[in-house]
């Protein structure tokens, strides 16, 4: 608490789902400290309730979302990242608050995240020309292979690089035309819980991103098992929570992918801002038609 | 077949005997062996198990011949075989490899009808489709990847795609050799090394295409074979030493092995079942897409992964339809596999008739009306005539699960929303028809089905070149064309 | 309802799987001898004599004297000036005389000069009138021009059977096909005919397809049937077996019979023939064990 006479006006932290800020439906809240151990803020538990709702909230925003033009997708990318740049101050605080490393590591995290949903913002429109392609077929046919979305993608960011670790998962999966609910890091929720704040300002419509503060092994369970889940996009991953994820995801052959990085493999542009990382958040659809008048 | 009552009055056409066809059997006689071992290390071997199981004949419920079961030891041999050849095959020179390809395609097309009668006899389908589908698409899947073999640099954009080790791949038994081609010509071209299970009532051709690997001097260990029933395929996907695991079959047992594999680092990709739309508009060009309705439902007696089994037709057009169909489906000519004027030859197994024939029955029993063609069956064998239901609403068993036979259930929509609400109303995403002259609305339609292949104006086309697999639980993974590559290599950074 | 379309890789891959039916021993047999009761012997040249109309229907009525179960063909196909002669030919064989009129094969004349070309040919003792559509109108889109032709040329037959020639290789898409079909039954077409052998591409098994599948759909709706006749470029006996195939499997028995079904053919008969020697002798034939005509 500060010592001037003038009392700070503290934020509440609270969930991010279908474009508004509710509290957890549980009630539960979860003591943030400092590096110190210093209380620092109170933010929502999330429960298995708020991620289904989070769930029919994306489900509901998915075909809205992939029906958007590229271009508009690549646009509310970019605007996330002019937010996200706004903002960087607080989010580097929010992060060194918790985070090992200090104030610039924390800023280089952040601006390294901005940069990551720039490079996204620029493949939305893109990507499809990489990752499709027209198929020489041996008939009279114009065949096609495009990439589609899959749906409703629940995104596990992993405990460290809280910000550029969820971002760089993030960004390949809305990119896509997908709808994302977000557990972000336990260790580090700060920025996760902020991160709504973007998104409300950045015309990310309604029930694109979910973001969740919560405890990673409580919700993961939930989400593998989750029929309306069409994938998910893990990083940060103990063998026995992936184990979890893919038992889970074999009940409805949702689409799993573990990112194994680690420290500075986030910041490896080659391979961080590859279209190869949106290639397993999409569907490839191969359409035939003849040809002949 | 009960007439309905609306089309009674209406003119009929007349299929009857006035010029029949005389049986013309395809005359090409193939030698099967008493026995067949497995293929392990580049040569035939007696099973560790000394098990074996019959190959039948479902046209004639003849023995043609009793293949190996391979257990746990014969796996762990194989598995061995293609991980100690697997470094080598790795280091081999592209363009190398290619040629190995090449030279196995060359030898399926000099050996075609060879294996096309085998095929017919194994299988039970009609020898015009092994000769015309089968073979020489599993020459051409060799044919297309040997190409891929020396130029996978050039794929993936900053990428470099590395092999990833011994692939197991498990096969069914609708496509034998055709499956077989599909999974091994991409896992080679990239420089793996693979264990194959074909499915137990279909081995033969799967045997023979290691015969073939024998006349080309393929390598020992790079592909090895092993053949049995699901404890075999189970045994191989658990194999530790097995890196990627790639599965066509049933969703029930791709879920299984889901599930057996959940934790363990393996490279997944699974082809499984469907429940495929072919939603025919009011303005299609009827006579075309009631010739699509019948080779979505009827090519291969119905045991095709992504036949068009869900049939919707706008309500205008109803009646149209269903005429045409009653015709088309009257010329079919149901009978002896080996006779080339057969058009639906006999169900792969006695299991699998007793499937359908159970199917047929929730059919009737929940309220459906069946129609039946005239064909006539033969004595013994395993057989189905076409058969398809009208009156069926959505929620009858035989609008929801996959049947995988000559059953079609046709249902009727209104509008484009109503066709593709119902269309996409599936836990199956794996194909789907749609039927219109209007450009836009193809467009729309096409982009809006959640299905890994769509076919306008057209359904069952496959090509080595075109990615084939599912959206949702149809699995996931592509096989064929540029996307295919990626089921059998690591990315690189 | 809609125009009907064609769908021309459909349509041209169905047309091809009738020539995958394999047609042995009896069946081969009858189906010879049920091509060459569907002939319509023609001879359409600017050569035509007295002698070769008079070798034409000796033919015609007795095909082959060593192959005394071969019955006369269907018709011979003269120009309007060689009818009587061989009207007094074939006499009371069975042979039908049939005569291209309107200024076949253009078509380019006024169309009183067609109907007196028609009136000719029927008082001269045609039982058939083999006419040519206004293609020139048809393309241009004025069909009732088209359709007001046929009605005249149909009431100038009186008893005459007509059969309505589309000349399909000129109207070059099977859309049009379709419809210059459905122009013609509609007004008054007993049979209706792909080519007049002047143009190529005359007959074609696809074109042929369409046309017996818009017979089959004027049937369905009707219950009135209309004939269909193949004419130019079938000359092997091969190649009018995959058309008898599929004759059978898109219309029924009932079309089967010389009453509904005819080539337009001058070199088909030979090689019916020699095929049946084959079957007969169970040899090859030479080219001279029949006689030309």
């Amino acid at each position: 608490m500060s010592t001037t006479d003038r009392l700070a006006v503290l934020k509440t932290y609270k969930l991010f789902i279908n474009g508004a800020f509710p509290r957890t439906e549980s009630g539960r809240t979860l003591l943030v400290e400092d590096k110190k151990g210093n209380p620092l803020a109170h933010l929502c538990h999330a429960s298995r309730k708020d991620l289904r709702n989070s769930v029919v909230a994306a489900r509901k925003a998915a075909p809205g979302w992939a029906k958007r033009s590229a271009y508009n997708r690549t646009q509310i990318l970019y605007r996330m990242a002019e937010m996200l740049e706004g903002k960087s101050e607080e989010f580097a605080a929010a992060i060194a608050s918790t985070v090992p490393g200090g104030k610039s590591r924390a800023s280089k995290e952040v601006a390294a995240a901005v940069d990551r949903l720039v490079a996204f913002a620029g493949w939305a429109d893109k990507f499809g020309q990489v990752l499709g392609c027209n198929n020489p077929v041996a008939a009279p046919f114009y065949n096609f292979t495009i990439a589609e979305p899959m749906g409703v993608v629940c995104v596990v960011a992993p405990a460290e690089e809280p910000l550029l670790g969820l971002i760089s998962l993030l960004a390949p999966v809305i990119c896509a035309g997908n709808t994302a609910v977000v557990v972000g890091s336990t260790e580090h929720p700060l920025a996760t819980a902020i991160l709504g704040e973007v998104c409300a300002t950045s015309d990310v419509p309604a029930g694109v991103i979910n973001l969740l503060t919560g405890l990673r092994p409580e919700l993961l369970e939930v989400m593998a098992g989750h029929r309306d889940v069409d994938g998910i996009s893990a990083a940060g991953c103990a063998k026995a929570e992936r184990t979890t994820l893919e038992l889970g995801a074999a009940e409805n052959l949702k689409r799993v992918t573990v990112d194994s990085s680690k420290g500075k493999d986030w910041y490896d542009l080659q391979k961080m801002n590859s279209p190869y990382r949106i290639q397993p958040f999409v569907e490839m659809k191969t359409i035939w038609h003849p040809s002949g008048a | 077949m009960s007439p309905s009552p609306k089309t009674a009055s209406k003119p009929e056409l007349d299929f009857g005997n006035a010029w029949e066809y005389a049986a013309a059997p395809e005359g090409t006689k193939v030698s099967i062996e008493p026995k067949y071992g497995l293929f392990v290390n580049g040569e035939f071997c007696a099973p560790r198990s000394k098990r074996y199981m019959d190959s039948i004949n479902p046209a004639t419920e003849e023995v043609l011949s009793k293949v190996a079961i391979a257990n746990q030891a014969d796996v762990d041999k194989a598995v061995a075989a293609a991980k100690a050849a697997f470094p080598k095959w790795k280091r081999l020179k592209p363009s190398e490899r290619a040629k190995y390809l090449f030279r196995i395609a060359r030898r399926i097309q000099e050996r075609a009808r060879e294996l096309a009668v085998l095929e017919t006899l194994d299988g039970g389908k009609p020898i015009k489709e092994s000769r015309d589908v089968d073979i020489p698409e599993a020459a051409k899947h060799f044919f297309y990847h040997a190409g891929w073999a020396d130029k996978l640099d050039y794929v993936f954009p900053g990428r470099k795609g590395t092999p990833i080790g011994v692939c197991a791949q498990i096969i069914p038994w609708n496509f034998p050799l055709l499956m077989a081609a599909w999974k091994i010509a991409p896992a080679l071209a990239c420089g793996n090394t693979v264990v194959l299970k074909p499915a137990e009532t279909t081995s033969l051709t799967a045997l023979r295409l290691a015969e073939i690997f024998q006349e080309v001097g393929l390598p020992p260990g790079v592909v090895n074979i092993v053949t049995g029933a699901g404890n075999t395929g189970a045994a191989l996907a658990a194999h530790k030493d097995v890196k990627k695991l790639a599965f066509t079959g049933s969703t029930g047992v791709g879920k299984e092995l889901a599930r057996n594999l959940a934790g363990s680092g393996k490279r997944l990709t699974l082809e499984l079942g469907g429940k495929s739309p072919n939603i025919i508009f009011e303005d299609a060009s009827i006579d075309q897409a009631v010739d699509g309705v019948v080779q979505g439902i009827y090519f291969n007696q119905g045991h095709v992964c992504c036949a068009g089994s869900r049939l919707f037709v706008q309500e205008g057009v109803m009646d149209e339809v269903l005429a045409r169909l009653k015709v088309r489906i009257e010329s079919l000519r149901v009978g002896d596999p080996l006779d080339k004027n057969t058009d639906l030859g006999a169900i792969n197994s006695i299991g699998q008739l007793a499937t359908i024939k159970r199917y047929i029955e929730a059919g009737n029993s929940e309220g459906a009306q069946m129609f039946q063609s005239a064909a006539k069956l033969p004595k013994h064998g395993y057989w189905c005539k076409p058969t398809w239901f009208t009156d069926v609403q959505p929620s009858h068993t035989i609008a929801r699960e996959e049947i995988f036979g000559p059953v079609l259930s046709v249902m009727s929509f209104r509008t484009p929303e109503e066709a593709l609400m119902r269309a996409n109303n599936t836990p199956y995403g794996l194909a789907a028809g749609v039927w219109t002259d209007k450009g836009s609305k193809i467009f729309e339609i096409a982009s809006r089905l959640k299905a890994g292949v769509v076919w306008c104006n057209s359904y069952n086309r496959f090509d080595a070149a075109s990615p084939f697999g599912g959206f949702k639980q149809s699995g996931f993974g592509r096989e064929g064309g540029r996307q295919g590559l990626l089921s059998y290599l690591e990315l690189k950074s | 309802m809609p125009n009907r379309t064609v769908d021309k890789v459909a349509v041209e891959a169905r047309a091809a799987s009738f020539k995958t039916r394999s047609i042995k021993k009896d069946s081969k047999r009858q189906g010879l001898l049920m091509v060459s009761s569907m002939i319509d012997l023609t001879t359409l040249e600017g050569k035509d004599s007295a002698a070769k109309v008079r070798a034409l229907c000796q033919k015609a009525v007795q095909p082959d004297a060593s192959l005394p179960h071969v019955s006369p063909v269907a018709a011979v196909c003269v120009y309007p000036r060689w009818v009587s002669l061989a009207r007094e030919l074939v006499a009371d064989s069975g042979v039908k005389v049939a005569s291209v009129a309107t200024a076949f094969p253009s078509g380019q004349v006024d169309l009183e000069t067609k109907l007196a070309d028609v009136r000719a040919a029927v008082t001269a003792g045609a039982d058939e009138i083999d006419m040519v559509i206004h293609r020139g109108a048809f393309l241009s889109g004025q069909l009732q021009v088209v359709a007001d032709e046929i009605r005249a040329v149909k009431d100038a037959c009186a008893a005459a059977h007509l059969k309505v020639i589309l000349e399909t290789g000129e109207l070059e898409t099977y859309d049009n096909v379709v419809r210059a079909s459905e122009l013609a039954i509609a007004s008054g077409a007993d049979f209706i005919k792909t080519s007049t052998g002047k143009v190529s591409p005359a007959a074609t098994m696809p074109v042929t397809l369409v046309m017996l599948e818009t017979i089959r759909s004027h049937f369905l709706a009707t219950g009135q049937m209309i004939g269909m006749k193949p004419a130019g470029g079938i000359s092997t006996a091969k190649d009018a077996l995959h058309y008898l195939v599929m004759l059978k499997e898109t219309l029924g028995d009932a079309w089967l019979t010389p009453e509904w079904f005819r080539f337009g053919a001058s070199s088909l008969l030979n090689d019916v023939l020699l095929q049946l020697h084959r079957l007969e002798s169970g040899q090859y034939a030479a080219h001279y064990d029949v006689t030309e005509s």
